[in-house]
């Protein structure tokens, strides 16, 4: 039989359809959280150059006036005024520095505490698993808003203290989290392998085990963001967040409670810039599961 | 296994032309494509093929369970007793399941609902299609288990799925499927994940089920052994069509499509001393982008340029034996 | 299943202990609450009066055990601001805040299960996108900003509910929703992936190849499965709405539990803040515990183990 070689030739896709191939394959990237998320960082960072007045004195004259597209309103005041006159879009601007500072230092040292923790619990296992887990466990049965408040309130009412308030709360999902990879990256052929050729414990845990933590880490991490803000801003709402006259979202949600009737927006603006912060965290963090591993498919 | 069951001379399913497509981001996958064969009572059909040829898809279009947004029975009929399953409406043909056609799936560990007992779920399914009362029910499903041998029946039928292991799982799921008496039953390839030992138990077990109720049984599987000893007539299936369909005796000795040759030769033989065993080169075709010619052409060592261009004819090699393929035509 | 319930009934115990450590290292450690009474002008011998009725005078492991056979006797001192026993203060408020509880759990349940179901059934249609969205804004917006936004909606503006307190029976409303959303956008999820996850499965393939009606395999074969999942999650919602409760009665000036604890703390009203904190601890604990049991029960896996 005479061999007769294939002769499918494939044209050149013409660049309109890669273009367009291309557009319709990034409408799956989650654009509008990406962007508020974004915007939420950028705002934080660049807060002093951005706003548009000073976040902690007010224009007494200017007490209680409505955003700019209200009646009464001005451009001057894009977001209004609260009752002591100050710019609420410039607060709300100045609260998400504060929101991002929190945050970020928050995730900070929990995720160390935590991915260490899951890292020697996971690893070693037998009585230090047991320990950790247990500590975990107790932590998770405490009710935080009230761990948080007993804390704060005892131990002061300072920015040092409301991370480490904010971290304890954090770290148990992490190391719990972590352990769990840890136990079933433990059993890969590979790691046996680094075990056998002598790597070192540390050495192992760091190259060969926690890369394999890395991808479920950062999802969680994205997921626990929308919580550290949650749980900052009713602490500041309680009165036992970053002490006045620092701008905080929950704070300026509790200043406006009892004016309502008068000035809804004092209490408006900076729950919605919560909610949108949270939201965008949340949708990213989802679309980035979906990427990163489809097995934690759990709250879909 | 010498067959001494009697098989009937009416075929109790036809199945003509049956299409079944999936409208997937990649374009419309042709899952089944043009599938056509019939059974009778008594016989043992096997349908073979690699993964992803179409044979699961086949199944659950003849149940009608193919799942509806991305799939759709496109074309064909499905004729079975008589009646076209193809023209019921859902809840008549939720009636035709389990009492006149059942299914035995795969995987014992997880085709039993966890949180019902197995007498539960085997009285449930009498109790759907039988009208009787209900102590009847009670006496009918202990039967049927014992019938698959499960033994102590009436204390077995207080536990639950995960009490009980592999083998008697799958013997439960097979007393589910018989319960109603039906005419086919499909098992899709129902010893794959057991053990080799357990494996010959309930082929035996299938037999009699079949001997003693009189039904056509189709037997999905991809081991040739299986089919040797359990079928009496075979369809070869590649991307979704029917290559080769033939008696038991015509396949194993005269193979004429080159896919069933080289399936055929890619099983390992003992007696045999080879230093290298054969496998078949290339890989299956991508089911949404199928070439206009015969799906198998890439693979071929027989390939012909009339391969590439169009889809071979199905040339009758005798009575009972057909393949599609070019070389015959 | 008993080993399984004994553990954490265990757990239940080493964490109210390890609470009442915190809170009382933490109380120790918050300030002098003989500075509620008295101050700098006051004389040498009522600080020292004051010292010992409180107890200060004593070394602090012994203020401990002190501490923890009260708390064993169900007494917890004497709250400094009402002058009264602390567990008369609380028994007091108790009812409020169960009520509200209750209220919020059964709104997140009547409306967080069948939307969860029909949205997983009916994916994609219009029922699945409002459930969908009514679950966003749960799980994202703070519940003290909800409360006040729904307090500003339907109070304020449209004045068809009372914005706070507890006078009027329909005052329950507002609280319990706003109490009882985030739960419901949970459970709403929960259920929705349960029953994709389940839908999915080869045993309900199996049931509809018995010919099994599709509502059936809704209702009875896939909703069993999918509620042991939701089970689990059961036990957060009542541990949060413990806890929610402290936030939700502050915006809505609701006179429970949650607002007492609040103004204890603030108060620096150590006996007070203790007892609250133990009793709110110990609901916690015993609505995860009764969780644990339910489930246990519910998965044969479980309980013939």
């Amino acid at each position: 039989m005479a061999e007769v070689t294939a002769r499918i030739t494939v044209a050149p896709v013409p660049a309109r359809i890669r273009v367009a191939r291309r557009a319709w394959q990034m409408r799956r990237l989650p654009l509008i959280p990406m962007f508020t998320l974004a915007m939420f960082v950028v705002t934080g960072i660049a807060a002093p150059w951005i706003a548009p007045h000073n976040p902690e004195r007010g224009d007494i004259r200017a007490r209680n006036v409505p955003p700019a597209w209200l009646d009464g309103g001005s451009t001057k005041y894009l977001l209004g005024t609260d009752h002591l006159g100050r710019d609420l879009l410039s607060r709300v601007i100045f609260g998400a520095r504060i929101s991002l500072v929190v945050v970020a230092v928050t995730l900070g040292v929990g995720m160390v505490i935590g991915v260490s923790a899951g890292l020697v619990s996971g690893w070693y296992g037998r009585w230090v698993d047991e320990l950790v887990m247990r500590l975990v466990d107790i932590k998770l049965a405490i009710p935080t808003i009230l761990l948080a408040l007993v804390l704060v309130l005892s131990l002061g009412q300072s920015f040092l203290v409301i991370v480490a308030v904010l971290a304890i709360a954090v770290w148990p999902r992490f190391a719990r989290n972590v352990r769990g990879e840890v136990l079933l990256l433990k059993t890969m052929d590979y790691v046996s392998l680094a075990k056998v050729a002598g790597a070192s414990t540390p050495r192992i845990l760091f190259v060969h085990i926690f890369p394999g933590v890395i991808n479920t880490l950062i999802v969680l991490a994205t997921l626990e963001v929308g919580i550290v803000i949650l749980l900052e801003s009713t602490l500041s709402f309680l009165g036992a967040g970053v002490p006045p006259p620092t701008p905080a979202w929950g704070s300026m949600v509790a200043d406006g409670r009892d004016r309502l009737a008068v000035a809804w927006w004092i209490s408006t603006m900076p729950g919605l810039a919560i909610m949108l912060v949270v939201l965008s965290m949340n949708l990213f963090g989802d679309w980035l599961r979906d990427k990163l591993d489809p097995r934690l498919r759990q709250l879909e | 296994m010498t067959n001494r069951i009697r098989i009937a001379d009416q075929p109790v399913l036809e199945v003509k032309d049956l299409r079944t497509y999936f409208r997937t981001r990649w374009g419309t996958v042709k899952a089944v494509d043009g599938v056509s064969f019939d059974l009778r009572r008594g016989e043992t059909l096997g349908i073979v093929g690699e993964s992803g040829c179409g044979k699961s898809v086949t199944v659950l279009s003849l149940m009608r369970l193919v799942p509806s947004p991305p799939g759709r029975i496109v074309s064909g009929e499905i004729i079975l007793d008589g009646q076209d399953l193809l023209h019921l409406t859902e809840e008549q043909m939720s009636k035709v399941r389990g009492s006149e056609i059942a299914l035995i799936i795969q995987d014992p560990m997880t085709s039993l609902n966890p949180v019902f007992s197995i007498g539960n779920q085997v009285m449930e399914a009498v109790k759907i299609h039988q009208d009787i009362p209900k102590k009847s029910v009670f006496q009918v499903a202990l039967d049927v288990l014992r019938k698959v041998n499960i033994p102590a029946a009436e204390i077995r039928m207080r536990d639950y799925p995960h009490q009980m292991s592999g083998g008697m799982r799958q013997r439960v799921v097979g007393a589910i499927s018989i319960s109603c008496q039906p005419s086919v039953l499909i098992a899709d390839e129902p010893t794959t994940s057991l053990d080799v030992t357990i494996q010959a138990q309930y082929l035996k077990l299938l037999r009699e089920l079949q001997r003693e109720s009189n039904l056509g049984l189709i037997f999905i599987t991809h081991d040739f052994g299986i089919v040797a000893k359990m079928c009496d007539r075979v369809a070869v299936m590649y991307a979704g069509r029917i290559v080769e369909q033939g008696s038991v005796r015509d396949i194993f000795n005269h193979p004429s499509h080159p896919y069933t040759e080289a399936l055929l030769a890619s099983v390992p033989k003992l007696n045999e001393d080879v230093e290298r065993l054969y496998s078949i080169e290339g890989q299956p075709p991508a089911l949404h982008d199928l070439p206009p010619g015969c799906p198998f052409a890439p693979r071929c060592p027989y390939v012909m340029q009339q391969c590439y261009e169009e889809y071979p004819p199905v040339v009758q090699l005798n009575e009972a034996h057909s393949a599609a393929c070019w070389r015959l035509a | 299943m008993q080993r399984y319930l004994l553990r954490r009934l265990l757990l239940a115990l080493v964490t109210l202990w390890a609470v009442s450590l915190i809170i009382f290292v933490m109380s120790r450690a918050a300030g002098d609450p003989r500075h509620v009474f008295l101050d700098d002008y006051s004389k040498q011998a009522d600080w020292d009066r004051l010292t010992v009725t409180l107890g200060l005078d004593k070394p602090y492991y012994q203020q401990y055990g002190i501490f923890m056979i009260s708390v064993l006797k169900g007494e917890f001192g004497r709250s400094i601001k009402e002058q009264r026993p602390s567990m008369e203060v609380i028994i007091e408020r108790l009812p409020a805040t169960l009520q509200l509880g209750l209220a919020a759990f059964a709104f997140s349940v009547v409306l967080g299960v069948p939307l969860g179901i029909l949205s997983a059934v009916k994916r994609g249609s219009v029922l699945d996108t409002v459930g969908k969205i009514v679950a966003l804004i749960g799980q994202s917006a703070p519940v003290f900003w909800l409360g006040i936004m729904m307090m500003f909606l339907f109070a304020v503006r449209l004045d068809w509910l009372p914005p706070y307190g507890r006078q009027e029976a329909v005052s329950i409303i507002l609280p319990a929703v706003t109490l009882g959303w985030f739960f419901a956008a949970a459970n709403m999820r929960l259920l929705r992936s349960a029953m994709l996850n389940v839908l999915d499965s080869e045993f309900i393939k199996l049931a509809r190849a018995k010919g099994v009606s599709n509502r059936a395999v809704i209702w009875k074969h896939s909703l069993r499965n999918a509620l042991i999942p939701a089970m689990t999650f059961a036990g957060v919602t009542l541990g949060g709405l413990v806890t929610g409760s402290v936030v939700v009665e502050t915006v809505f000036a609701w006179p429970g539990l949650g607002q007492l604890a609040i103004q204890a703390l603030f108060g620096n009203d150590y006996p007070l803040m203790q007892a609250v904190i133990i009793v709110f601890t110990m609901m916690y604990v015993a609505s995860a515990l009764l969780v644990d049991v339910l489930y246990a029960y519910m998965d044969p896996r479980i309980r013939y183990a």
